[in-house]
């Protein structure tokens, strides 16, 4: 059976490991964008919505990152089944992509959007320093995980005698 | 009108209510009358009766007196007749089935007339979000919001426009109906995106500034406005990325 490109309304083939690794990094910001949401504001209520000290600067880059955080877990995962489905998902290559997603998420929001923009802080009433120290630590933890993980996909390609890996390493992805 | 008791039920409310009646007629009259095609498929006809129920749900009634003095109504009013109607609309396919139902010349005319620059402008997705979202900052960031509560004209207005430009946004960016030009679907999820998050920032500087005569509850209805909101934008992802992401069943042969 032949099959026809995956992407319908885009000519680009997803044959690559290239979209494996992007699939899994917005799949990866979208669950860490998710988690932020749920775990930190709904359930354990230790973010604010609003704590009133941000500016418009800092309101900017919540409302992009709360709109794309959405997006990217929709897209990810429709992108993860359409590569599943035409039998070009490159595991590997899609787990590295998620760990680098969810750790560059989590940095972003350590550092830019908590301490830059003053958006909100972890947790309220607290000593922050310990809280930022894990929550960045954790987040350059998992963006190393990712990378270290995409690597030996990348090298295991190269090296691999399978068709489909040694075609992905030629388009140098 | 001075008296705000009988609002839901001034003249405002009667004008939609009659819209609606007709706009349901009229579709359900042309499913009878369609030239062409198999039968037409009972969920789009459900879609549009749900979103024509949902539109006037916001805009009139007891929760669009609600809304007068409590800002949580008022929000949720705003995400049924701006989003979630309209989305359902949509999905009625009003211009299919418009285009079927029509004698030929006529439907040649419509054809015609949606592939017209002013249309093609409008139609546009940045235009529609523009339109859209544009519009509910002006709403509550200029004296407009006083203006409409002083005058039941303005009102409507208001409503209108929020219903017209969230069909207009959900038809450019997943909407089936035939649309000359349409962009990309890398180009509607960026335009989707910026829209969402302009909506996303509205909603936290309203709970953060809420505007003058807003009503009570101001905090709250912020909040249904980010997380209500959310979740019809989500639909209108999913939607878009199913189709973007969608792998073409194989063709059988021989069959047709």
């Amino acid at each position: 059976m032949v099959r026809a490109p995956v992407r319908r309304e885009d000519p680009r083939p997803v044959g690559q490991g290239r979209a494996s690794t992007w699939s899994g990094v917005l799949v990866g910001v979208g669950v860490a964008a998710f988690v932020d949401e749920t775990v930190f504001h709904q359930l354990l209520h230790w973010h604010h919505f609003y704590d009133r000290s941000t500016d418009q600067a800092g309101l900017v880059s919540d409302g992009i990152f709360h709109a794309f955080g959405w997006f990217a877990v929709v897209s990810g995962l429709f992108w993860f089944a359409a590569l599943r489905q035409a039998a070009a998902l490159r595991a590997q290559r899609w787990v590295g992509g998620v760990l680098v997603g969810v750790g560059a998420f989590q940095l972003y929001d350590g550092t830019v959007q908590h301490k830059l923009f003053g958006l909100h802080q972890i947790r309220y009433g607290v000593d922050l320093l310990a809280y930022d120290l894990v929550w960045d630590g954790v987040a350059l933890l998992l963006l190393a995980a990712g990378a270290g993980t995409t690597v030996r996909a990348l090298r295991s390609e190269r090296r691999g005698p399978e068709g489909g890996a040694a075609a992905g390493a030629r388009a140098g992805a | 009108m001075p008296e705000q008791g009988h609002a839901g039920a001034g003249w405002p409310g009667v004008l939609l209510a009659a819209v609606a009646l007709v706009a349901v007629a009229t579709y359900l009259i042309a499913v009878r009358r369609r030239r062409v095609g198999t039968g037409w498929p009972w969920w789009r006809s459900a879609c549009w009766v749900g979103g024509t129920v949902l539109v006037l749900a916001g805009t009139t009634g007891p929760l669009a007196e609600a809304g007068h003095h409590d800002f949580v109504a008022h929000a949720v009013g705003h995400v049924l007749a701006g989003m979630a109607g309209p989305l359902l609309l949509v999905a009625g396919t009003p211009v299919t089935l418009a285009l079927q139902a029509l004698p030929v010349p006529v439907g040649r005319r419509l054809s015609h007339l949606l592939a017209r620059r002013p249309v093609r402008l409008v139609t546009l997705p940045v235009t529609a979000a523009v339109l859209d979202v544009g519009g509910l900052w002006l709403l509550y960031l200029t004296p407009l919001q006083a203006l409409a509560r002083e005058h039941e004209a303005v009102h409507l207005l208001v409503h209108v426009h929020l219903v017209l430009a969230g069909y207009l946004l959900t038809a450019a960016l997943v909407g089936t109906d035939p649309m000359p030009h349409r962009p990309g679907p890398r180009h509607r999820a960026v335009v989707l995106v910026a829209a969402v998050a302009a909506h996303d920032v509205l909603a936290k500087h309203l709970y953060a500034h809420p505007p003058v005569g807003v009503g009570s509850r101001a905090e709250e209805g912020a909040m249904v406005m980010y997380y209500a909101g959310d979740a019809v934008e989500l639909v209108v992802m999913v939607l878009l990325c199913r189709r973007w992401f969608a792998v073409p069943r194989p063709v059988r042969l021989g069959t047709a």
